[in-house]
């Protein structure tokens, strides 16, 4: 932890030398992400819901969702430039070190630019939650908690797929992105909308609907109260994550020189 | 011209080479389609009467508008301009006798028309043979399908004369990371690549169609489908020649002041 501290500061201070660059790239990230949010503004000024979920709902939903997403990338998003990493041959250097190698290769690229993003999604989330209509009590408190860290992890899971992957097929894999980009692009509706089968694959397969939509049928008094709990059970997804990745370092064979 | 040609032949046989991220891209982008699908079907099952395209025209749009990504995504734009602006290599550029804005706008050209080429017909040909609302319609009519393929032509000419305004401005900016990202999203926003257009409030939808964003993907998927027809769509072509001339006019205007006063970065 005190490794990743330090990995944070140089960061910082590396970054710092381009001042004007930085706050005009948080400025587009904010811009991307908004979009998003104007876009689903304008269908709901012409739809007053979707499947039974009114604007204010699927902006919690949004903010939520959002949230978890951006918690997971600043985190995470080091294993988006995992495949250059490893055909550069920069793993084994990771491999001969003393420490823990994700700490290692989370660390080589920590973006603050996203900064912009996740101060979007913070501002969501928070939109979201003065417009829902939402009795708060405890029990909702700590579901919007095991939400955020349930979502964190499973994003970040998906990282760590992508990541994994790059060791058996060397290239960086586009289509995993349907299930980080797509996710957060997809996630501002609550997974119902998109039909049952949807809901089934985002229930078991890739667990969407467990850090959504159900802890979200819970906070708007829809949901059976052992919703709450569901967020939790969607961390166990991590435990393939890990070990395909695993796998992934005990299959690396160098490349590059 | 002859030169110019030989930049889009070279830049579109290179772009044919990429078969592997294609196949990738294939995927990727149908998935992201079935979702948007899915998505307005539940709006739709929500209030039918609200929807301002009829269900298959929508549909068609989003098929399309997967299928040509390559031609009309702002944000495809290219990494080796804006290096060689920054890291200097631009110099060798200059030493050539050719007209810069030409070669840059030839070579985005057939950048975009390879990369669609290669990725479209796996797409539109699934999409062709899904069961009816979902997949993609036939063309309203032959006229539809020709003027279809020319403003499809006409709106990636404006959306590349765009770009081109965007490396332009980064001979006067030199750190295009920024200005690009912010030209980005007001791209998307009101080209329709965020929603359709139609599904805006009559009001600024009105305002949108006058604005080169919406000469984009805009016009030529509405046309297809036939939502976009008689004397609006004769309209709506003639602002898209309208903006495709200026926009390679003022590219050219800040090409000659950029030309003027350029300083090679870099040793």
């Amino acid at each position: 932890m005190k490794l990743y501290g330090k990995y944070f500061a140089m960061h910082l201070k590396a970054l710092m030398e381009y001042k004007t660059s930085f706050l005009l790239t948080c400025i587009g990230q904010f811009l991307v992400s908004f979009n998003v949010f104007l876009g689903m503004h304008f269908m709901f000024r012409r739809f007053s819901n979707v499947q039974g979920f009114t604007y204010n709902e699927v902006l919690l939903c949004f903010g939520i969702t959002l949230m978890e997403f951006s918690l997971a990338e600043s985190v995470a998003r080091g294993f988006d430039t995992f495949d250059s990493m490893i055909r550069q041959g920069e793993f084994d250097r990771v491999l001969v070190r003393p420490r823990n190698e994700i700490l290692q290769v989370l660390g080589n690229r920590i973006e603050f630019s996203r900064v912009g993003r996740i101060l979007q999604a913070a501002a969501m989330f928070i939109y979201g939650f003065s417009v829902s209509q939402v009795r708060w009590n405890f029990g909702k408190i700590i579901a919007v908690l095991f939400m955020l860290v349930g979502g964190t992890v499973v994003f970040t899971g998906i990282f760590l797929i992508y990541a994994a992957l790059c060791f058996f097929t060397i290239e960086g894999l586009e289509f995993v992105n349907i299930f980080t980009d797509g996710a957060r692009e997809y996630g501002k509706y609550p997974v119902s909308i998109y039909g049952k089968r949807m809901l089934l694959i985002c229930t078991f397969v890739v667990p969407y609907a467990l850090i959504q939509y159900y802890p979200l049928l819970y906070l708007l008094d829809r949901g059976k109260p052992y919703y709450l709990f569901l967020p939790l059970a969607a961390c166990l997804f991590f435990l393939p994550c890990f070990l395909l990745w695993k796998l992934g370092v005990k299959h690396y064979t160098s490349a590059g020189s | 011209m002859k030169k110019y040609i030989a930049f889009f032949r070279l830049r579109f046989s290179m772009g044919l080479q990429y078969r592997t991220a294609a196949f990738a891209g294939i995927i990727t982008q149908f998935a992201w389609a079935s979702m948007e699908i899915l998505m307005f079907r539940a709006f739709y099952q929500a209030d039918a009467d609200s929807f301002p395209m009829t269900f298959e025209a929508t549909c068609a749009y989003v098929w399309m508008q997967q299928a040509f990504l390559a031609l009309f995504m702002a944000w495809m734009m290219e990494n080796e301009i804006f290096d060689s602006i920054v890291n200097g290599n631009i110099a060798y550029e200059l030493c050539r006798p050719i007209n810069i804005y030409n070669m840059w706008f030839s070579r985005s050209l057939a950048n975009r028309i390879a990369k669609a080429v290669l990725r479209c017909f796996p797409i539109l040909l699934v999409a062709a043979f899904l069961p009816a609302p979902y997949g993609l319609m036939l063309p309203a009519s032959p006229a539809a399908f020709c003027l279809f393929l020319f403003t499809l032509l006409a709106g990636v000419g404006v959306t590349v004369a765009f770009c081109m305004l965007i490396y332009m401005v980064s001979f006067f900016t030199i750190s295009p990371a920024g200005i690009r990202m912010v030209a980005v999203s007001v791209v998307e926003f009101f080209s329709g690549a965020t929603i359709p257009l139609p599904f805006f409030p009559e009001r600024l939808r009105r305002i949108f169609e006058l604005l080169p964003f919406a000469s984009m993907q805009n016009i030529p998927l509405r046309i297809y489908s036939g939502d976009l027809s008689g004397e609006p769509m004769r309209r709506a072509i003639l602002i898209q020649v309208f903006w495709l001339l200026t926009l390679i006019g003022i590219g050219k205007l800040l090409d000659a002041a950029a030309m003027k006063k350029i300083t090679v970065q870099g040793g």
